[in-house]
Protein backbone atom coordinates (compact mmCIF):
# COMPACT_ATOMS: atom_id res chain seq x y z
CA UNK A 1 0.00 0.00 0.00
CA UNK A 2 1.36 3.70 -0.99
CA UNK A 3 1.09 6.47 1.32
CA UNK A 4 -0.42 9.15 0.00
CA UNK A 5 0.78 12.73 2.04
CA UNK A 6 -1.37 15.60 1.61
CA UNK A 7 1.43 17.22 -0.87
CA UNK A 8 1.44 13.77 -2.83
CA UNK A 9 -2.66 14.63 -3.44
CA UNK A 10 -2.16 17.84 -4.19
CA UNK A 11 0.56 17.41 -6.65
CA UNK A 12 -1.51 15.18 -8.53
CA UNK A 13 -4.50 16.78 -8.79
CA UNK A 14 -2.72 19.96 -9.70
CA UNK A 15 -1.12 17.83 -12.81
CA UNK A 16 -4.38 16.44 -13.65
CA UNK A 17 -5.60 20.05 -13.86
CA UNK A 18 -4.10 20.56 -17.10
CA UNK A 19 -6.50 18.30 -18.35
CA UNK A 20 -9.03 19.84 -17.48
CA UNK A 21 -7.60 23.34 -18.97
CA UNK A 22 -6.85 21.62 -22.36
CA UNK A 23 -10.14 20.39 -22.67
CA UNK A 24 -11.96 23.73 -22.00
CA UNK A 25 -9.02 25.46 -24.06
CA UNK A 26 -10.09 23.45 -26.94
CA UNK A 27 -13.77 23.50 -26.71
CA UNK A 28 -14.10 27.00 -26.21
CA UNK A 29 -12.22 27.24 -29.59
CA UNK A 30 -14.00 24.70 -31.31
CA UNK A 31 -17.38 25.87 -29.91
CA UNK A 32 -16.73 29.43 -31.01
CA UNK A 33 -15.75 27.87 -34.53
CA UNK A 34 -18.78 25.87 -35.36
CA UNK A 35 -20.51 28.49 -33.04
CA UNK A 36 -19.85 31.09 -35.81
CA UNK A 37 -21.17 28.93 -38.25
CA UNK A 38 -24.19 28.37 -36.65
CA UNK A 39 -24.64 32.17 -35.49
CA UNK A 40 -24.59 32.24 -39.72
CA UNK A 41 -27.82 30.14 -39.72
CA UNK A 42 -29.70 31.83 -37.32
CA UNK A 43 -29.66 35.27 -38.87
CA UNK A 44 -29.52 34.07 -42.46
CA UNK A 45 -32.45 35.21 -44.70
CA UNK A 46 -33.44 31.86 -45.34
CA UNK A 47 -36.16 30.38 -43.14
CA UNK A 48 -34.97 27.04 -43.26
CA UNK A 49 -31.46 27.82 -42.49
CA UNK A 50 -32.88 30.19 -39.52
CA UNK A 51 -35.15 26.83 -38.54
CA UNK A 52 -32.84 24.63 -38.45
CA UNK A 53 -30.22 26.34 -36.60
CA UNK A 54 -33.35 27.55 -33.33
CA UNK A 55 -33.54 23.15 -33.36
CA UNK A 56 -30.17 23.17 -33.20
CA UNK A 57 -29.74 25.70 -30.18
CA UNK A 58 -33.04 23.98 -28.78
CA UNK A 59 -31.77 20.81 -28.71
CA UNK A 60 -28.41 21.15 -26.77
CA UNK A 61 -30.31 23.67 -24.46
CA UNK A 62 -33.19 21.61 -23.83
CA UNK A 63 -31.09 18.19 -22.81
CA UNK A 64 -28.76 17.19 -20.51
CA UNK A 65 -25.13 17.68 -21.47
CA UNK A 66 -24.24 14.12 -19.65
CA UNK A 67 -26.82 12.76 -22.48
CA UNK A 68 -25.00 14.88 -25.15
CA UNK A 69 -21.44 13.55 -23.99
CA UNK A 70 -22.79 9.37 -23.79
CA UNK A 71 -24.10 9.73 -27.39
CA UNK A 72 -21.05 10.94 -28.69
CA UNK A 73 -19.33 8.03 -26.96
CA UNK A 74 -21.72 5.41 -27.81
CA UNK A 75 -22.75 7.23 -31.45
CA UNK A 76 -19.50 7.71 -33.21
CA UNK A 77 -18.11 4.29 -33.24
CA UNK A 78 -21.50 3.23 -34.81
CA UNK A 79 -20.86 5.35 -37.69
CA UNK A 80 -17.06 3.64 -37.63
CA UNK A 81 -15.13 5.95 -35.60
CA UNK A 82 -12.54 4.37 -33.18
CA UNK A 83 -12.86 7.20 -30.29
CA UNK A 84 -11.17 7.67 -27.08
CA UNK A 85 -12.97 9.30 -24.33
CA UNK A 86 -10.98 12.55 -24.94
CA UNK A 87 -12.76 12.71 -28.63
CA UNK A 88 -15.86 12.03 -27.23
CA UNK A 89 -15.22 14.71 -24.18
CA UNK A 90 -13.92 17.67 -27.05
CA UNK A 91 -16.98 16.49 -29.91
CA UNK A 92 -18.88 16.49 -26.97
CA UNK A 93 -18.24 19.71 -25.36
CA UNK A 94 -17.31 21.85 -28.38
CA UNK A 95 -21.19 21.35 -30.12
CA UNK A 96 -22.61 21.84 -26.22
CA UNK A 97 -20.41 25.77 -26.09
CA UNK A 98 -21.04 26.06 -30.06
CA UNK A 99 -25.34 26.06 -29.22
CA UNK A 100 -24.27 28.54 -26.54
CA UNK A 101 -22.36 30.78 -28.27
CA UNK A 102 -24.11 31.19 -31.12
CA UNK A 103 -27.40 32.24 -29.15
CA UNK A 104 -25.11 34.71 -27.01
CA UNK A 105 -24.14 36.33 -30.18
CA UNK A 106 -27.30 36.08 -32.01
CA UNK A 107 -28.73 38.60 -28.92
CA UNK A 108 -25.40 41.04 -29.69
CA UNK A 109 -26.69 41.16 -33.42
CA UNK A 110 -30.17 41.44 -32.70
CA UNK A 111 -29.34 44.52 -29.96
CA UNK A 112 -28.16 46.50 -32.68
CA UNK A 113 -30.35 48.92 -34.18
CA UNK A 114 -31.51 48.14 -38.00
CA UNK A 115 -29.67 51.42 -39.06
CA UNK A 116 -26.16 49.32 -38.77
CA UNK A 117 -27.99 47.28 -41.75
CA UNK A 118 -28.56 49.69 -43.70
CA UNK A 119 -25.63 52.23 -42.98
CA UNK A 120 -23.68 49.34 -44.55
CA UNK A 121 -26.03 48.19 -47.29
CA UNK A 122 -26.02 52.24 -48.20
CA UNK A 123 -22.02 52.37 -48.84
CA UNK A 124 -22.49 49.27 -51.15
CA UNK A 125 -21.56 46.10 -48.78
CA UNK A 126 -22.80 43.23 -49.59
CA UNK A 127 -24.10 40.73 -47.11
CA UNK A 128 -21.12 39.18 -45.92
CA UNK A 129 -18.80 42.14 -45.88
CA UNK A 130 -21.48 44.00 -43.82
CA UNK A 131 -21.86 41.02 -41.26
CA UNK A 132 -17.28 41.01 -41.27
CA UNK A 133 -16.87 44.76 -40.62
CA UNK A 134 -19.86 46.27 -39.15
CA UNK A 135 -22.19 43.97 -37.53
CA UNK A 136 -20.25 41.18 -35.89
CA UNK A 137 -17.25 43.44 -34.28
CA UNK A 138 -19.76 45.07 -32.82
CA UNK A 139 -21.97 41.88 -31.40
CA UNK A 140 -18.86 40.63 -30.50
CA UNK A 141 -17.81 43.71 -28.37
CA UNK A 142 -21.23 44.57 -26.45
CA UNK A 143 -21.82 40.57 -25.77
CA UNK A 144 -17.94 39.87 -24.11
CA UNK A 145 -19.32 39.83 -20.18
CA UNK A 146 -21.73 36.82 -21.52
CA UNK A 147 -19.37 34.71 -23.06
CA UNK A 148 -16.88 35.22 -20.31
CA UNK A 149 -19.66 33.86 -18.25
CA UNK A 150 -20.03 30.97 -20.42
CA UNK A 151 -16.88 30.29 -20.79
CA UNK A 152 -17.42 29.56 -16.60
CA UNK A 153 -20.18 27.40 -17.19
CA UNK A 154 -17.52 25.66 -19.69
CA UNK A 155 -14.72 25.01 -17.28
CA UNK A 156 -17.31 23.92 -14.95
CA UNK A 157 -18.93 21.39 -17.19
CA UNK A 158 -15.58 19.56 -17.96
CA UNK A 159 -16.02 17.22 -14.86
CA UNK A 160 -18.89 15.68 -16.40
CA UNK A 161 -16.24 13.94 -18.86
CA UNK A 162 -14.83 12.11 -16.04
CA UNK A 163 -18.20 9.99 -16.05
CA UNK A 164 -17.46 9.11 -19.92
CA UNK A 165 -13.77 8.33 -18.74
CA UNK A 166 -11.51 11.35 -19.42
CA UNK A 167 -8.74 11.28 -17.29
CA UNK A 168 -9.59 15.17 -16.16
CA UNK A 169 -9.36 16.67 -12.93
CA UNK A 170 -12.47 14.44 -11.25
CA UNK A 171 -11.43 11.56 -12.30
CA UNK A 172 -8.07 11.61 -11.26
CA UNK A 173 -9.50 12.65 -7.31
CA UNK A 174 -11.72 10.08 -7.94
CA UNK A 175 -8.96 7.33 -8.37
CA UNK A 176 -6.95 9.43 -5.47
CA UNK A 177 -10.27 9.04 -3.22
CA UNK A 178 -10.19 5.47 -3.35
CA UNK A 179 -6.64 4.35 -2.37
CA UNK A 180 -6.59 7.27 0.47
CA UNK A 181 -10.02 6.71 1.59
CA UNK A 182 -9.77 10.79 2.27
CA UNK A 183 -12.72 11.93 0.49
CA UNK A 184 -13.33 15.36 2.73
CA UNK A 185 -9.58 16.18 1.66
CA UNK A 186 -9.91 15.30 -1.67
CA UNK A 187 -13.00 16.46 -2.57
CA UNK A 188 -12.55 19.94 -1.15
CA UNK A 189 -9.21 20.43 -3.20
CA UNK A 190 -10.90 19.80 -5.88
CA UNK A 191 -13.38 22.32 -5.31
CA UNK A 192 -10.74 24.77 -4.62
CA UNK A 193 -8.39 23.96 -8.16
CA UNK A 194 -11.88 24.95 -9.97
CA UNK A 195 -12.60 27.64 -7.66
CA UNK A 196 -8.82 29.24 -8.91
CA UNK A 197 -9.63 28.43 -12.25
CA UNK A 198 -13.58 30.08 -12.32
CA UNK A 199 -13.69 32.81 -9.85
CA UNK A 200 -11.09 35.48 -11.68
CA UNK A 201 -13.32 34.97 -14.66
CA UNK A 202 -16.15 35.61 -12.97
CA UNK A 203 -14.65 38.73 -11.64
CA UNK A 204 -13.35 39.68 -15.02
CA UNK A 205 -17.30 39.05 -16.64
CA UNK A 206 -18.58 41.65 -13.64
CA UNK A 207 -16.34 44.27 -14.54
CA UNK A 208 -17.17 44.17 -17.98
CA UNK A 209 -21.07 43.87 -17.22
CA UNK A 210 -20.21 47.22 -14.59
CA UNK A 211 -18.27 49.15 -17.69
CA UNK A 212 -21.11 48.36 -20.47
CA UNK A 213 -23.56 49.72 -17.70
CA UNK A 214 -21.79 52.44 -17.06
CA UNK A 215 -21.65 53.33 -21.05
CA UNK B 1 -20.55 -0.97 -41.07
CA UNK B 2 -23.90 -3.18 -40.65
CA UNK B 3 -24.95 -1.34 -37.39
CA UNK B 4 -28.73 -1.25 -37.41
CA UNK B 5 -30.96 1.07 -34.74
CA UNK B 6 -33.27 -1.18 -32.70
CA UNK B 7 -36.03 -0.17 -30.62
CA UNK B 8 -37.19 -3.34 -29.87
CA UNK B 9 -36.10 -2.77 -26.66
CA UNK B 10 -38.41 -0.20 -25.22
CA UNK B 11 -41.78 -1.81 -24.77
CA UNK B 12 -40.46 -4.08 -21.85
CA UNK B 13 -38.24 -0.78 -20.84
CA UNK B 14 -41.85 1.67 -20.68
CA UNK B 15 -42.32 1.39 -17.02
CA UNK B 16 -38.73 2.13 -15.87
CA UNK B 17 -38.23 4.86 -17.89
CA UNK B 18 -41.36 5.80 -16.58
CA UNK B 19 -40.35 5.83 -12.89
CA UNK B 20 -37.04 7.04 -13.39
CA UNK B 21 -38.53 9.64 -15.16
CA UNK B 22 -41.20 10.64 -12.08
CA UNK B 23 -38.08 10.46 -9.76
CA UNK B 24 -36.40 13.17 -12.01
CA UNK B 25 -39.89 15.31 -11.46
CA UNK B 26 -40.17 14.53 -7.75
CA UNK B 27 -36.34 15.92 -7.32
CA UNK B 28 -36.58 19.27 -9.37
CA UNK B 29 -39.77 19.88 -7.51
CA UNK B 30 -38.43 19.48 -3.92
CA UNK B 31 -35.36 21.77 -5.47
CA UNK B 32 -37.56 24.68 -6.94
CA UNK B 33 -39.74 25.44 -3.68
CA UNK B 34 -36.93 24.92 -1.35
CA UNK B 35 -34.08 26.97 -3.72
CA UNK B 36 -36.61 29.68 -3.72
CA UNK B 37 -37.32 30.05 -0.40
CA UNK B 38 -33.43 29.98 0.55
CA UNK B 39 -32.51 32.47 -2.44
CA UNK B 40 -35.42 34.76 -0.80
CA UNK B 41 -34.08 34.83 2.57
CA UNK B 42 -30.35 34.56 1.13
CA UNK B 43 -31.50 37.83 -1.27
CA UNK B 44 -33.09 39.87 1.77
CA UNK B 45 -30.33 39.01 4.59
CA UNK B 46 -27.88 40.24 1.98
CA UNK B 47 -29.83 43.25 1.52
CA UNK B 48 -30.63 44.21 5.07
CA UNK B 49 -28.97 41.92 7.35
CA UNK B 50 -25.74 42.65 9.74
CA UNK B 51 -22.30 42.41 8.00
CA UNK B 52 -21.45 38.86 8.62
CA UNK B 53 -24.67 37.59 7.05
CA UNK B 54 -23.78 39.52 4.18
CA UNK B 55 -20.49 38.46 4.09
CA UNK B 56 -21.20 34.17 4.56
CA UNK B 57 -23.43 34.73 2.15
CA UNK B 58 -21.68 36.49 -0.79
CA UNK B 59 -19.01 33.46 0.38
CA UNK B 60 -21.59 30.72 -0.10
CA UNK B 61 -23.02 32.21 -3.46
CA UNK B 62 -19.06 32.87 -5.04
CA UNK B 63 -18.32 29.21 -3.84
CA UNK B 64 -21.30 27.23 -5.68
CA UNK B 65 -21.16 29.53 -8.92
CA UNK B 66 -17.39 28.96 -9.10
CA UNK B 67 -17.30 24.57 -8.55
CA UNK B 68 -19.26 22.28 -11.25
CA UNK B 69 -22.56 20.71 -9.51
CA UNK B 70 -20.87 17.23 -9.47
CA UNK B 71 -17.95 18.23 -7.54
CA UNK B 72 -20.54 19.48 -5.17
CA UNK B 73 -22.55 16.56 -5.34
CA UNK B 74 -19.39 14.35 -4.39
CA UNK B 75 -18.62 16.41 -1.79
CA UNK B 76 -22.08 16.15 -0.07
CA UNK B 77 -22.08 12.37 -0.72
CA UNK B 78 -18.77 11.10 -0.32
CA UNK B 79 -17.41 13.82 2.12
CA UNK B 80 -19.49 15.09 4.68
CA UNK B 81 -19.65 11.13 5.92
CA UNK B 82 -15.55 11.96 7.47
CA UNK B 83 -17.61 14.53 9.39
CA UNK B 84 -20.15 12.39 10.75
CA UNK B 85 -22.67 13.63 8.24
CA UNK B 86 -24.13 10.43 6.33
CA UNK B 87 -26.77 10.76 3.96
CA UNK B 88 -28.93 8.67 1.79
CA UNK B 89 -28.21 9.21 -1.74
CA UNK B 90 -31.85 10.33 -2.03
CA UNK B 91 -31.34 13.08 0.50
CA UNK B 92 -27.67 13.96 -0.65
CA UNK B 93 -28.89 14.93 -4.29
CA UNK B 94 -32.02 16.91 -3.25
CA UNK B 95 -29.26 18.74 -0.87
CA UNK B 96 -27.07 19.07 -3.23
CA UNK B 97 -29.47 20.54 -5.72
CA UNK B 98 -30.83 22.92 -3.60
CA UNK B 99 -27.63 24.77 -2.75
CA UNK B 100 -26.48 24.66 -6.11
CA UNK B 101 -29.72 26.40 -7.13
CA UNK B 102 -30.31 28.54 -4.41
CA UNK B 103 -26.88 30.10 -4.81
CA UNK B 104 -27.91 31.27 -8.60
CA UNK B 105 -31.50 32.23 -7.71
CA UNK B 106 -30.11 34.74 -4.81
CA UNK B 107 -28.36 36.41 -7.47
CA UNK B 108 -31.41 36.44 -9.34
CA UNK B 109 -33.57 37.38 -6.84
CA UNK B 110 -31.36 39.88 -5.22
CA UNK B 111 -31.22 41.52 -8.84
CA UNK B 112 -35.89 41.40 -9.05
CA UNK B 113 -35.23 43.21 -5.73
CA UNK B 114 -33.16 45.70 -6.63
CA UNK B 115 -35.36 46.25 -9.60
CA UNK B 116 -38.12 47.54 -7.07
CA UNK B 117 -38.35 51.17 -7.31
CA UNK B 118 -37.72 52.73 -3.67
CA UNK B 119 -41.05 54.76 -3.88
CA UNK B 120 -42.97 51.93 -3.33
CA UNK B 121 -41.29 50.81 0.14
CA UNK B 122 -41.79 54.39 0.99
CA UNK B 123 -45.61 54.45 -0.15
CA UNK B 124 -46.26 50.92 1.67
CA UNK B 125 -44.37 52.38 4.36
CA UNK B 126 -46.46 55.79 4.77
CA UNK B 127 -49.87 53.47 4.35
CA UNK B 128 -48.39 51.98 7.95
CA UNK B 129 -47.65 48.94 6.74
CA UNK B 130 -45.11 46.91 9.30
CA UNK B 131 -41.11 46.54 7.67
CA UNK B 132 -42.22 42.67 7.12
CA UNK B 133 -45.16 43.15 5.82
CA UNK B 134 -43.42 45.56 3.08
CA UNK B 135 -41.60 43.19 2.15
CA UNK B 136 -43.58 40.19 1.62
CA UNK B 137 -46.45 41.92 0.03
CA UNK B 138 -45.34 45.25 -2.08
CA UNK B 139 -41.92 44.62 -2.34
CA UNK B 140 -41.45 40.81 -3.00
CA UNK B 141 -44.34 40.18 -5.98
CA UNK B 142 -43.35 42.91 -7.93
CA UNK B 143 -39.57 41.71 -7.77
CA UNK B 144 -40.82 37.60 -9.11
CA UNK B 145 -42.76 39.47 -11.82
CA UNK B 146 -39.38 41.09 -13.04
CA UNK B 147 -37.35 38.05 -12.43
CA UNK B 148 -39.59 35.24 -13.65
CA UNK B 149 -38.50 34.79 -16.79
CA UNK B 150 -34.41 34.05 -15.22
CA UNK B 151 -36.31 31.79 -12.73
CA UNK B 152 -38.19 29.49 -14.98
CA UNK B 153 -34.49 29.43 -16.95
CA UNK B 154 -32.83 28.45 -14.05
CA UNK B 155 -34.91 25.58 -13.06
CA UNK B 156 -34.98 24.38 -16.18
CA UNK B 157 -31.27 24.23 -16.11
CA UNK B 158 -31.25 22.70 -12.96
CA UNK B 159 -33.64 20.09 -14.09
CA UNK B 160 -31.82 18.91 -16.81
CA UNK B 161 -28.32 19.31 -14.47
CA UNK B 162 -30.04 16.89 -12.08
CA UNK B 163 -28.86 13.60 -14.83
CA UNK B 164 -25.76 13.80 -12.90
CA UNK B 165 -27.18 12.50 -9.60
CA UNK B 166 -27.21 9.23 -11.09
CA UNK B 167 -23.79 8.89 -10.34
CA UNK B 168 -24.63 8.10 -6.40
CA UNK B 169 -26.92 5.91 -7.58
CA UNK B 170 -30.38 7.80 -6.98
CA UNK B 171 -32.77 6.22 -9.31
CA UNK B 172 -33.88 8.52 -11.50
CA UNK B 173 -34.23 9.02 -15.54
CA UNK B 174 -30.38 9.13 -16.08
CA UNK B 175 -30.09 6.35 -14.03
CA UNK B 176 -32.76 3.96 -14.93
CA UNK B 177 -30.71 4.60 -18.69
CA UNK B 178 -27.62 3.22 -17.73
CA UNK B 179 -29.30 0.30 -16.22
CA UNK B 180 -30.96 -0.31 -19.48
CA UNK B 181 -28.14 0.18 -21.32
CA UNK B 182 -26.17 -2.40 -19.53
CA UNK B 183 -29.11 -4.97 -19.71
CA UNK B 184 -29.92 -4.30 -23.79
CA UNK B 185 -26.70 -4.03 -25.19
CA UNK B 186 -28.38 -0.86 -26.97
CA UNK B 187 -26.62 2.35 -25.57
CA UNK B 188 -26.81 4.83 -28.39
CA UNK B 189 -30.70 3.88 -28.50
CA UNK B 190 -31.45 4.17 -24.95
CA UNK B 191 -29.67 7.33 -24.23
CA UNK B 192 -31.02 8.99 -27.37
CA UNK B 193 -34.63 8.20 -26.23
CA UNK B 194 -33.65 9.20 -22.42
CA UNK B 195 -32.66 12.73 -24.43
CA UNK B 196 -35.87 12.84 -26.32
CA UNK B 197 -37.71 12.51 -22.89
CA UNK B 198 -35.43 15.17 -21.01
CA UNK B 199 -36.44 17.43 -24.49
CA UNK B 200 -40.09 16.57 -23.28
CA UNK B 201 -39.72 17.60 -19.86
CA UNK B 202 -37.86 21.16 -20.45
CA UNK B 203 -40.27 22.05 -22.94
CA UNK B 204 -42.98 20.67 -20.68
CA UNK B 205 -41.51 22.45 -17.64
CA UNK B 206 -40.95 25.45 -19.09
CA UNK B 207 -44.93 25.86 -20.62
CA UNK B 208 -46.00 25.23 -16.86
CA UNK B 209 -43.73 27.52 -15.32
CA UNK B 210 -45.22 30.64 -17.92
CA UNK B 211 -48.40 29.07 -17.15
CA UNK B 212 -47.79 29.52 -13.62
CA UNK B 213 -46.08 32.63 -13.40
CA UNK B 214 -48.98 34.82 -15.66
CA UNK B 215 -51.73 33.48 -13.45
CA UNK B 216 -50.11 34.35 -10.38
CA UNK B 217 -48.36 37.43 -10.98
CA UNK B 218 -49.55 38.20 -14.11
CA UNK B 219 -46.25 38.22 -15.04
CA UNK B 220 -45.26 38.13 -18.97
CA UNK B 221 -43.29 35.51 -19.82
CA UNK B 222 -42.59 33.83 -23.14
Amino acid sequence: MIEFTFWDILRNLVFATRWTVLLSIAAFVGGGVVGIAILFLRISKTKWMRRFASGYIALFQGTPLLMQLFLMFFGLPMLGFRIEPWTAAVLGLTFFASAYLAEIWRSGVDALPRGQWDAGASLGLHYVQELRLIILPQAFAITRAPVVGFLVQLIKATALTSIIGFEELLRTSNAINNATFEPFTVYGLVALIFFVLCYPLTQYARSLEARAAAR
Amino acid sequence: MGYSLDFGWLEGAAGAIARGAAMTVFLIVVTTIAGTLISVLAAAGRRSGPKWLKRAITVYVEVIRNTPFLVQLFFIFFGLPSLGIRLDPIVAAILAMTLNMAAYTTEIVGAGLDAVPKGQREAAAALGLRPRQVFVKIVLPQALKVIFPALTSQIVIMMLESSVVSQIAVSELTYEADMLQARTFRPFETYFVVAMIYLGLSILLRRLLVGVGRRTLSAGVT
